[in-house]
């Protein structure tokens, strides 16, 4: 995902003169075609974020669209303050390229981990949020980008994912995907969080339960035309997010519901990091496994939700 | 030490009309600056108060954002915007806040106010400008417990390395900030050997000394390889001697009238 993120990013600096790209102190070779063919709009600054993300904003002002690579935790935590401002205050259409959604750097620690991303990304006025399931729909998304006039987050997952995306569902910033269609329940998913929704679903359907999936690219501008009716059409809503519980996707459908359908918010279930550091190493599928981010997970939380009722809650 | 000619209290005076109209305001960040953006506005930046995104124009940073008042005074005398405006300083409708906003008060270039972001911005602009072989310059003004902050010396080093020779500098180096002296807080020194060893070709001036400022800022680039940058030095709360050098005039709200006539009794 993130090899094509960075080659569609070149493909738009060959037609497009505003295109610029700024590292801070990524992989050696980084998009090196770019470098060669248009030095003066390649960049790769160091470990500078907070001056990377000002320097990004300074370019969007004079009329270019800077593309900005680096991990996802230090485009996020390390420079917020630059994003809230620089970024999100002046409006500016600079794309934040974040490797390492979620748990992709599991084997590195704690502080490489974004799991607190989207979260604090959709708090941002302004700010645009994305994170697309597989290569296919990251590339719709890249070349859809270069005239969307806000700032945007676009979350990277571990790359080599399943291709479930497809070319006729076509890609529409601030709209969400019917993946599959069903009428006893409903998955909500982003990012890679779609894969395993739609496994789940399928597992479901031979049990008897049909089990819808939307998927869910564009986190901020949320597609509540969308998603409303899908979520009062169903018995149990579940989101599933590779991301922290406390103000992601999931938060969001719960805000959609309480301000627009309230009827609706008993029957939604969160699925996402729980609000801790992750204590393990190992792969992004040992943490997946202790998030309960698998299909045994989510068959399992769904099929709760569709037989015991939300009464409870 | 030149005393302050009849221009400068002017502009002081206008700098007090807001202070009067907001009932408040960073008063000692202010008045340390009025001769730089004087002679800045005077006599060096290209600029059209009526087509303030003239695509020629100098950009103009103040990056310390609570330095306003000296902006918005300027502006305001330039023609960006009616003088009496600023008698509407930091009141709900007014869109001169406590620090300045691009889109909404002519002129002002970056949203600045949070310390450290004015400089990386500019330096994104002078590389923008390159690319678009533009002669149009960008000018950053910093304060000097602006600095403190690392972000500055990310966008310094990122400066050197892409020979920005159209990125200036201008330190506000009043040797006060919030709390108290520079020299106690965080120790700036030594200022001019750190910005040339961050690259920037260096000079230093007496803030207030409008001839010397002009005399220096007509000399810009100092290299044509490297950034510049000028320690400008300078008296926090200039002009108001009672605020002088007086780290409780950094900032003061309640102002009381007997406090706003004791400083136009300073600037006759």
């Amino acid at each position: 995902m993130r090899k094509t993120a960075l080659d569609c990013v070149h493909e738009l600096s060959q037609s497009d003169e505003r295109v610029v790209f700024i590292g801070s102190d990524l992989g050696p070779g980084v998009l090196s075609k770019m470098r060669k063919e248009s030095p003066e709009r390649w960049f790769m600054e160091g470990v500078s974020e907070q001056h990377v993300i000002g320097m990004a904003a300074g370019l969007a002002m004079e009329g270019f669209i800077p593309y900005v690579n680096t991990i996802a935790t230090f485009l996020t935590r390390r420079c917020y303050e630059q994003v809230a401002v620089d970024l999100c205050l002046h409006d500016l259409p600079v794309r934040l390229i974040a490797n390492g959604g979620g748990g992709v750097y599991a084997p590195l620690g704690p502080t490489h981990l974004a799991i607190e991303d989207i979260a604090i990304m959709r708090a941002l006025p302004n700010m645009t949020v994305i994170a697309p399931c597989d290569a296919e729909e990251m590339r719709r998304l890249m070349t859809a980008t270069l005239d969307w006039p806000h700032p945007m987050y676009i979350r990277l997952a571990k790359g080599g994912d399943p291709i479930v995306s497809e070319a006729q569902n076509g890609v529409s910033i601030g709209r969400s995907i019917r993946m599959r269609e069903g009428s006893d329940g409903l998955f909500i998913t982003t990012g890679v969080m779609t894969q395993i929704a739609l496994e789940s679903a399928g597992l479901l359907a031979a049990e008897g339960l049909q089990i819808a999936v939307q998927h869910v690219h564009t986190i901020k501008p949320l597609d509540e035309d969308g998603l409303l009716p899908a979520i009062s059409r169903v018995h149990a809503v579940v989101t599933v997010e590779e991301g922290i519980v406390n103000g992601g996707l999931g938060s969001a459908i719960l805000e959609l519901c309480s301000a627009r359908d309230r009827r609706s918010l008993a029957k939604i279930h969160r699925m996402g990091i729980p609000d801790a550091f992750p204590k393990h190493y190992g792969s992004q599928q040992t943490l997946l496994d202790e998030w309960g981010l698998t299909v045994s997970g989510l068959v399992t939380a769904m099929r709760d939700r569709l037989t015991n009722g939300s009464a409870n809650e | 030490m030149v005393a302050l000619d009849e221009r400068s209290r002017h502009l002081r005076r206008l700098v007090v009309d807001a202070l009067k109209g907001g009932g408040r305001g960073h008063l000692g960040s202010s008045m340390s600056v009025v001769e730089i953006l004087r002679v800045l506005y005077d006599d060096v930046l290209r600029y059209r108060p009526t087509d303030p995104l003239w695509a020629e124009r100098d950009r103009f940073i103040l990056s310390k954002g609570h330095g306003c008042l000296a902006l918005y005074t300027l502006l305001a005398d330039k023609g960006f915007f009616p003088v009496d405006e600023l008698l509407g300083f930091c009141r709900p409708e007014s869109r001169l806040g406590g620090h300045p906003e691009h889109g909404k008060v002519p002129g002002v270039e970056a949203s600045t106010g949070a310390l450290g972001h004015g400089l990386p911005i500019g330096v994104g602009m002078a590389i923008g400008l390159r690319i678009k072989q533009s002669p149009a310059r960008v000018v950053v003004l910093t304060g000097d417990g602006e600095i403190n902050e690392g972000s500055n010396w990310e966008a310094a080093m990122s400066a050197a390395k892409h020979r920005l020779s159209n990125l200036i500098v201008l330190v506000d180096y009043n040797k006060f900030q919030s709390y108290g002296p520079t020299s106690e807080v965080l120790d700036l020194e030594p200022l001019t050997d750190k910005w040339r060893a961050f690259g920037f070709a260096v000079k230093e001036v007496d803030g207030h000394d409008t001839q010397q400022l002009r005399v220096i800022l007509d000399s810009l680039p100092f290299d044509v390889s490297r950034p510049s940058a000028i320690i400008c030095h300078t008296i926090k709360g200039k002009g108001i001697p009672f605020a002088e050098g007086n780290p409780e005039w950094h900032h003061k709200s309640g102002l009381t009238e007997t406090d706003i006539r004791a400083m136009y009794d300073c600037l006759k």
